[in-house]
């Protein structure tokens, strides 16, 4: 397939994945708005102005980077998973397996409609933060391709997931039980370095932990852990999570008998 | 001319050691219009997967416009338009969005997209739907879409796995006036199907397939040379009480106005219709008792099996 048709291929899928989520925006778009205000009201507002400082920063301002990675991580993880999962299970799969698309573009198709969303949820929850913390954007740069690498690596994570997924269970067991204690013990709501020794280094086994502070780092400038371990961790792992997913696609695992 | 489509020695095996496919072998010339027939399981299903990249072949070679799908499945592809037994699209999109995003995975851009969509959709009498979410749409309706969105890159050879599989008659006959214009301009078009009608009246050639193995692949018309006899089924106008006399052929009397006769290939009908004339029957109409297609398949399956 020429490079120009590839690019049309591409394309089309990332408009049919925009298009999906935007239609069901009451359960895409929606749900982590109104759970994220509602983190903002009770842990930044009402439990936060008693805890004081934390990293250095009003409580609530400190917690903004992480909620609205939190976000970004769980939506670009979910609607890949969802999204490849129900096209496998409608079958409409075959109307790209059937077509000249390579996987590659395939793949990327998916990833990048999982950005997206990602994004899309993160300027949402990014604006309704605005209504309770004053920001200054420490660096632009960091914070934006961050957010965007981390979207990457969660959708591709969500890609691979969907292709092992046999039932709707199964693209619910890992957000649930590994996704989310993850994200909740990244970082989000406290500052590594008040842990003791012991749960701190634990604590950097957790990639979320690296994606969180580096995020953070973006926005306020402070962070618990190396930014260039954070880009490394990032690339490392989206060389792995690419290279993986198109293994299992051009083995077509789960697509193909 | 390169042929169409080149299946040679074609294994399956599927996980768990069910063998589909036994080393199959058949050639499809361009302009062709092929049935690919057998009893439910045979393997048709199989065999048009792997032609359209949706099953891996467990051996074999497959060639589609003489571009050797291990060498280059992606050029391969673009020849193919596939028309599955399911319905397999987004059963929430709109119609017009199922069509257009198909040609996109093709590699159409946006405004011939919109007009391959407009003509097919026309063509398929779909267009008036073309905003409806495709699950509202009724059975037929849904079999049109998916040969409309199997049609938006205009393919040389379109695959039809039971295309008119629980259609009305009324649509069937509208269906099989597209496939045969379609063929008309050159589209090379394989069916399988289980109406056999169907396949007598639009098929010029055909290939069985039971059990994984091809068992016939001829012409429709040397196909239908090798039956032996034929039964024929007569409408008569006046109440019979008993059965006529009619030499040289059996005769049976069905009920007290249809008659049936056992005809083989070199008998001719006329001696039938004098002798029941002499005998005062007045023969209304007659007609096959059963397609002459489908005679000759349950035959050659059942031969099969016995083997």
């Amino acid at each position: 397939m020429e490079i120009q048709k590839q690019f049309v291929a591409l394309e089309t899928i990332v408009v049919k994945e925009v298009r999906r989520f935007s239609r069901i925006w009451i359960q895409t778009l929606l749900p982590p708005a109104i759970t994220v205000a509602l983190y903002f009201v009770i842990f930044g507002n009402l439990v936060g102005s008693r805890i004081g400082e934390m990293g250095g920063f009003d409580y609530m301002k400190f917690i903004v980077p992480g909620l609205i990675m939190m976000s970004v991580i769980t939506n670009s993880y979910s609607n890949v998973v969802s999204s490849f999962f129900s096209t496998k299970y409608q079958r409409s799969i075959e109307e790209l397996l059937v077509s000249p698309t390579p996987n590659y573009i395939i793949l990327i198709g998916y990833v990048l409609g999982g950005v997206a969303r990602g994004l899309s949820v993160g300027f949402i929850v990014t604006c309704m933060s605005l209504g309770f913390a004053e920001l200054h954007i420490h660096n632009w740069l960091v914070m934006i391709s961050i957010v965007f690498l981390t979207s990457v690596v969660f959708s591709l994570a969500g890609f691979i997931n969907a292709v092992f997924a046999k039932s709707f269970d199964d693209i619910s067991i890992v957000p649930t039980f590994i996704l989310t204690p993850l994200t909740y013990l990244g970082g989000i709501f406290y500052s590594l370095k008040m842990l003791p020794e012991f749960w701190y280094n634990v604590s950097l086994a957790n990639p979320i932990v690296y994606m969180v502070n580096g995020f953070r780092y973006g926005i306020l400038g402070v962070t618990d852990v190396s930014l260039w371990l954070t880009y490394g961790m990032i690339f490392l792992f989206i060389v792995v999570f690419y290279s993986w997913a198109l293994f299992l696609l051009n083995r077509g695992a789960g697509i193909r008998s | 001319m390169t042929a169409a489509l080149i299946v040679k020695d074609l294994h399956k095996v599927y996980k768990g050691g069910f063998q589909a496919l036994k080393g199959i072998s058949f050639e499809v010339q361009q302009g062709d219009f092929m049935a690919l027939l057998g009893p439910n399981g045979a393997g048709k299903s199989t065999t048009i997967g792997i032609v359209s990249s949706l099953v891996n072949k467990t051996s074999g070679t497959v060639e589609i416009m003489g571009v050797d799908i291990d060498k280059d499945f992606s050029l391969a592809k673009k020849s193919v338009g596939v028309v599955p037994q399911e319905f397999n699209f987004n059963q929430f999109e709109k119609v017009i969005d199922i069509v257009r995003t198909q040609a996109g995975f093709f590699g159409i851009e946006k405004v011939q997209a919109e007009e391959r969509a407009e003509k097919y959709l026309k063509l398929l009498s779909l267009w008036d739907k073309k905003d409806e979410v495709s699950r509202n749409l009724s059975g037929g309706m849904k079999r049109r879409l998916m040969i409309a969105r199997a049609m938006v890159h205009e393919p040389e050879l379109l695959i039809l796995d039971e295309p008119t599989a629980g259609v009305d008659i009324e649509l069937r006959r509208s269906m099989w006036g597209f496939l045969v214009e379609l063929n008309k301009q050159g589209t090379t078009i394989i069916l399988t199907t289980h109406y056999l009608e169907e396949a007598e009246q639009l098929c010029r050639n055909i290939a069985i397939i039971n059990d994984g193995e091809i068992v016939e692949n001829t012409d429709m018309k040397s196909l239908l040379r090798k039956l032996d006899s034929e039964t024929f089924v007569l409408d008569v106008a006046n109440e019979l009480t008993e059965l006529p006399l009619v030499e040289g052929v059996v005769l049976r009397l069905i009920d007290s106005h249809t008659l049936e006769v056992d005809l083989k290939k070199d008998q001719s009908l006329n001696p039938v219709f004098q002798q029941l004339g002499l005998n005062s029957v007045d023969v209304k109409s007659m007609r096959n008792k059963t397609n002459r297609l489908e005679e000759l398949f349950v035959g050659i399956v059942e031969g099969a099996a016995d083997k």
